[in-house]
């Protein structure tokens, strides 16, 4: 096989000012909901919040579902640190976003869809809610039966997981749930739910639009179309940059870097570090079948310098685990506090530097056992950190 | 007391009483008050059948639902890795400073709450604060003055 | 059917069970803590991971559904090793003073950790950073976060078993616990110290308040007579705690036990359960004249039984408004307390002021219930001292008693008779039961129509059971009642009775008389019972009860010869003067929250 990386490319789609959300629906509600589905697995889009789910996939299972009542949800409850791209989608093309959850609800069958906004970004909210009154204008004139409305979240990073956000709009603690059952089949309510990220619902626009064949023409692989990136740390020229999926992150720093760059984190918090020795190897995209380190990333692309500690950095994470984990389970809840607790021991030196093995161990357990996506990622950047700058956590 | 229940009860008439409006519920009542009193959430808890422990072990795990009271502008900076390179310290100290509290405090007057929070997403302007629902980002020590100075100047006005 | 294997043993199961059901089937043994059989699944503690061929993670076998062709390891290298992480993690927070705990040898956190062998605890001691709290406020229940695990199996018992919601989860990551309303004490909140808590923690966060020193130290006394009574269903629970099957029953063990422990006077609660029959079911009939014949729109029905007082502080606080419904007549235990002090006291010439009553039960709201101010009706505290049926396990313990080689004998008397009727007071449905058996004879002179006097109908362990019993041929005194269908209901746990009391509120159900017992089972599931509990050792349980009854020479509470006697010799008749004084009681309204 072929492995093919890709120069570090700008995209402008998602940004695009484009304003015919109605006329693109128009057209694919004439096309049958198996061409659209079909559009929209070809496509090969995955869920642009991190995980990587493909969105045709999540869209197809839950229109299979028998159930009456179904749900579409946008997750904007965008915390993961370095992630800010999805309030600037919601800011500048909120329609595409409501034309995706259209076009979904059309497909699965939904009457109901909500975009949870992250309470961080309740400054949003009138300019969404005038945004939905164009929008349900343009269902009453598409005769489409789909309300959208707005549920905020008050601060809580647990709740953009899938089900924990579930639990926080049924007016409960945001705790993740056991999967299965996935939302597909039991979601908001327990019913048949798809719950895409703001970015991913916009993407769809796109490609009801342009169609599947040109979104492939981006990308690479198991890693299609393009992604919005939030760019922020040390760079001259932090902010948000839609860019095309395979790049290196070797590329990316020739770009972004401020040529003092030292390490990124790619995903954020729960993702990993990659230290300049991995630059060339390291790509952006899905877990494929790429040579190298394939990074998945919801976004966030965080550069830091020579001047960085990465100690500090790992610290800071661990804090913000520590306190954002919901608590319920045990390898989350008391492997966060030891986390943060045994590197601070080790600096001080009243641990040994051997400890942090233990800890790497224990990282590979919280990856193994924890309940949900959170715990399990936490070793992500963990074991990135202490493994390429070890004596930064010890001297 | 008696207002509170009042405003409870028009809001659970709004919400309704299901398990589903209960966040905006709590919500509406941390807008107005700034917290959940013991008093909000029993009544809340009576309105909508929830148990009050319950209704308290919900709003105790939302970071923007307080349970203890605080000012009437609640400063919320962000302390989340690309804010703290980007001087959320200064930034602390230089509200500290002007506000003669300390961090999780609330002044004397009861206008200000000075807390930390996690990611407030503005990473490419840090650092950044929220006051009660506004932004400030690309934060300096003196910005900070003239933005609780504005906010003093409109709790003086009412 | 499923089939899948586990440790390479196949197995076919139901569609939608568990692997960790899979396993208990093939007796394969994965350790749990937060998953109980009474429980909806909550698959947070992590304990029973297990390895799923084809799949990288390890998934929690409590709450993995079995799927065609799966093959699991619930023994490799990576379960043994996450589970050891898991268990030393849960250490960590975990106050680990198991010689000073009052659940030492019977944690299960303590029973995993040493099959374990986790001797070596290298994970950072979190417990002096956290802000944990104990409560001991409450006279039933101790509440001690420093113990606590987080399983979130007491708050599933609290919300959905007991409907009560006293206790939630609170705050999230590191702050993660396990509150009551603000964190106030349990003794000030909705809290009915049923105790099903209790039965339901893995460790010793929620332990009863133990009064076995207070004990010692009457028996001790030589100043002090000490009385002991004994409830129904503790001597179908003690056995557990001493090395018997479950659903052995004990009583004359217990007897000769109790003696030896150094009690002046071992009694029989079943003594005042068969005088709560003849006083509630006076009481019943009364209030059911008052509804037919008088038509007195203040007769308040369905009357509700009111033995179980972690029901009864249930219906305080959530249905105030049906507390004119609530039968007037104390718990047995109470009656018991009452006449200890007043009818034996006299009978046996001493000072009630010397006597010290305490009694055993198998209950943990039964100590609130003895310290409610208004249980003095004798001139002083009517019961003083309430142990459960595990406080009496420990102190035969301690006593250095061989249970097992214990002789068998009987209660002293007076007070000391129980019949049959007053025996099966310990399983739900009992009290009903045992009413029938006495309210239909005495109103149509004939033995209720049931074979053996087993009214099946309103046994098990069915949330909502239901009689109706149709009144015939009835003694002339009786004539209001003839043709009269008798609507009767029995729940047992207070989901149940949330259930039921909402029927009745919205006007779905209307019945005559109404059993509610606040634990699973009745009694003999009761909050001061043995660990562990589940359904079938309830179902063990109750089976030996019935078992007892049918054994007994009386199974009649009017035909109790003793209860006949302190009718003639002191109280005269049900619902005289004297009853009223010391066998009823009054309700209190109180907060719903």
């Amino acid at each position: 096989m072929t492995t093919k990386t890709k120069q570090l490319n700008r995209i402008d789609l998602i940004f695009k000012n484009e304003n015919d959300c109605k006329e693109i629906l128009q057209k694919s509600f004439d096309r049958s909901h198996e061409e659209i589905i079909n559009e929209m697995v070809n496509s090969g889009l995955k869920g642009r919040g991190g995980a990587g789910f493909p969105t045709g996939l999540k869209w197809k299972l839950t229109a299979e579902e028998t159930e009456k009542k179904k749900y579409v949800i946008c997750n904007a409850d965008e915390g993961e640190p370095g992630t800010f791209k999805d309030r600037e989608i919601l800011t500048r093309v909120p329609h595409k976003v409501l034309a995706g959850m259209a076009m979904c609800a059309k497909i699965i069958g939904a009457k109901e869809g909500y975009i949870y906004l992250r309470g961080e970004y309740k400054f949003l909210v009138p300019q969404l809610r005038d945004e939905l009154k164009k929008f349900h204008k343009i269902m009453d004139e598409l005769n489409l039966d789909f309300v959208v409305d707005i549920f905020l979240g008050s601060g809580a990073y647990i709740c953009g997981e899938e089900s924990a956000l579930f639990e926080s709009m049924e007016g409960k603690r945001g705790e993740p749930r056991n999967k299965p059952p996935y939302p597909t089949q039991c979601g908001y309510l327990n019913k048949p739910t798809v719950i895409n990220n703001v970015e991913t619902l916009a993407h769809s626009y796109t490609i009801m639009k342009y169609g599947a064949k040109k979104f492939r023409e981006l990308g690479v692989k198991d890693s299609w179309g393009s992604k919005v990136f939030s760019v922020s740390g040390d760079t001259p020229i932090p902010g948000i940059y839609e860019l095309e999926l395979g790049m290196s992150v070797q590329d990316f720093v020739d770009d972004f870097g401020d040529g003092d760059t030292k390490a990124v984190q790619v995903g954020g918090a729960s993702g990993f570090l990659v230290p300049r020795k991995r630059f060339a190897k390291s790509h952006i995209g899905y877990q494929g079948k790429l040579t190298g380190v394939s990074l998945p990333t919801g976004g966030s692309m965080m550069i830091f310098n020579s001047s960085r500690s990465m100690y500090n950095v790992l610290n800071n994470y661990l804090d913000f685990f520590e306190e954002e984990s919901c608590g319920q389970c045990t390898p989350c809840r008391v492997g966060c506090q030891q986390l943060l607790k045994g590197i601070k021991a080790v600096k001080r030196g009243e641990k040994p530097a051997a400890y942090l093995d233990k800890l790497l161990k224990l990282t590979d357990t919280m990856r193994l056992t924890a309940k949900c996506g959170l715990g399990q990622s936490v070793a992500n950047s963990f074991s990135s950190i202490v493994e390429n700058f070890r004596e930064e956590m010890i001297y | 007391m008696n207002n509170q229940a009042e405003f409870v009860k028009d809001l659970v008439t709004e919400h309704g009483t299901n398990r589903e409006s209960l966040l905006p519920i709590l919500q509406a009542v941390v807008e107005k008050d700034r917290f959940l009193s013991e008093n909000a959430i029993l009544k809340i808890a009576e309105e909508t059948n929830i148990p009050a422990a319950d209704v308290y072990g919900t709003a105790s795990f939302y970071s923007f639902l307080d349970i203890v009271p605080r000012g009437k502008y609640v400063i919320r900076v962000c302390k989340t890795i690309t804010c703290a390179m980007k001087g959320k310290n200064q930034i602390l100290l230089a509200l500290e400073d002007f506000l003669k509290i300390k961090l999780g405090d609330t002044t004397p007057d009861k206008l200000f709450t000075i807390l930390e929070t996690n990611c407030l997403g503005w990473c490419h302007k840090a650092p950044a604060m929220l006051v009660n629902d506004d932004v400030y980002t690309e934060l300096t020590p003196n910005m900070v003055v003239d933005i609780l100075s504005a906010y003093k100047a409109e709790a003086d006005k009412e | 059917m499923i089939n899948l294997s586990i440790n390479g043993i196949a197995v076919s199961v139901e569609e939608g069970k568990t692997i960790l059901e899979a396993a208990e089937k093939l007796h394969i043994h994965i350790p749990t803590l937060c998953y109980h059989k009474d429980l909806c699944v909550a698959g947070n503690c992590r304990v029973c991971v297990v390895e799923q061929a084809g799949v990288d993670r390890l998934v929690a076998s409590c709450a993995t559904p079995v799927n065609e062709g799966m093959e699991i390891n619930t023994n490799s290298l990576k379960v043994r090793n996450c589970r050891k992480h898991i268990i030393e993690l849960l250490l960590a927070e975990h106050n680990e003073e198991c010689t000073k705990c009052y659940r030492n040898g019977h944690c299960e956190l303590q029973t995993i950790a040493a099959d374990l062998q986790i001797t070596n605890q290298d994970f950072i001691d979190l417990v002096p950073d956290q802000f944990y709290s104990i409560d001991s406020l409450s006279p039933s229940i101790e509440k001690d976060d420093s113990k606590c695990i987080r399983c979130q199996r007491c708050v599933r018992t609290c919300a959905d078993i007991q409907s009560v919601g006293a206790i939630a989860v609170a705050h999230k990551g590191a702050e993660m616990k396990i509150s009551t309303f603000y964190n106030h004490p349990l003794n000030e909140v909705v809290c009915t110290n049923c105790g099903q808590c209790i039965v339901h923690c893995p460790t010793g966060a929620l332990v009863e308040k133990s009064y076995v020193e207070q004990v010692w130290d009457a028996i001790s006394d030589p100043e002090k007579h000490v009385v002991v009574q004994t409830a129904p269903a503790v001597r179908i629970g003690l056995g557990e705690e001493l090395g018997f099957e479950a659903g052995t029953s004990v009583t004359n063990k217990m007897v000769s036990a109790l003696r030896r422990l150094g009690f002046d006077s071992v009694l029989d609660t079943d003594f005042t359960a068969d005088l709560t029959i003849m006083e509630e079911g006076t009481e019943l009939l009364t209030r059911l004249k008052g509804a037919l014949v008088d038509d007195n729109p203040d007769v308040a029905l369905p009357m509700a039984t009111s033995c179980s007082p972690g029901w009864v502080k249930y219906i305080e606080h959530k249905y105030p408004k049906y507390l004119p419904n609530l039968s007037t007549c104390k718990s047995p235990q109470q009656m018991f307390g009452a006449l200890a002090k007043t009818y034996y006291a006299k009978n046996i010439d001493v000072d009630p002021a010397n006597i010290v009553s305490v009694s055993i039960m198998p209950c943990t709201a039964k100590k609130y219930e003895a310290n409610r101010p208004e249980m003095k009706d004798s001139g002083y505290k009517d019961v003083d001292l309430v142990l459960t049926t595990r406080e009496l396990a420990v102190m035969i313990k301690q006593a250095g008693i061989e249970f097992d080689q214990l002789n068998e004998e009987n209660y002293d008397s007076i007070m000391g008779i129980g019949s049959g009727a007053g025996l099966i007071f310990g399983a739900t449905g009992g009290v009903m039961e045992a009413a029938l058996r006495t309210a239909y004879e005495i109103v149509t002179g004939r033995e209720v129509p049931f074979e053996n006097l087993e009214i099946k109908p309103v046994r098990g362990l069915d949330g909502v059971k239901e009689a109706n019993i149709l009144i015939e041929n009835v003694l002339p005194e009786w004539s209001f009642l003839e043709g009269v269908e008798l609507k009767c209901a029995i729940t047992n746990g207070l989901e149940n009775a949330h259930q039921l009391m909402e029927s009745i509120d919205n006007g779905d159900r209307f019945y005559h008389f109404i059993e509610i017992m606040a634990c699973p089972g009745g009694c003999l599931g009761g909050g001061g019972q043995p660990f562990p509990v589940d359904d079938e050792i309830r179902r063990k349980r109750m089976e030996a009860i019935y078992a007892e009854d049918l054994s007994l020479p009386v199974r009649k509470s009017h035909e109790n010869p003793e209860i006949t006697q302190i009718y003639q010799e002191f109280l005269e008749e049900p619902l005289s003067h004297k009853s009223h004084k010391l066998l009823h009681t009054s309700y209190v309204k109180r907060q719903p929250y």
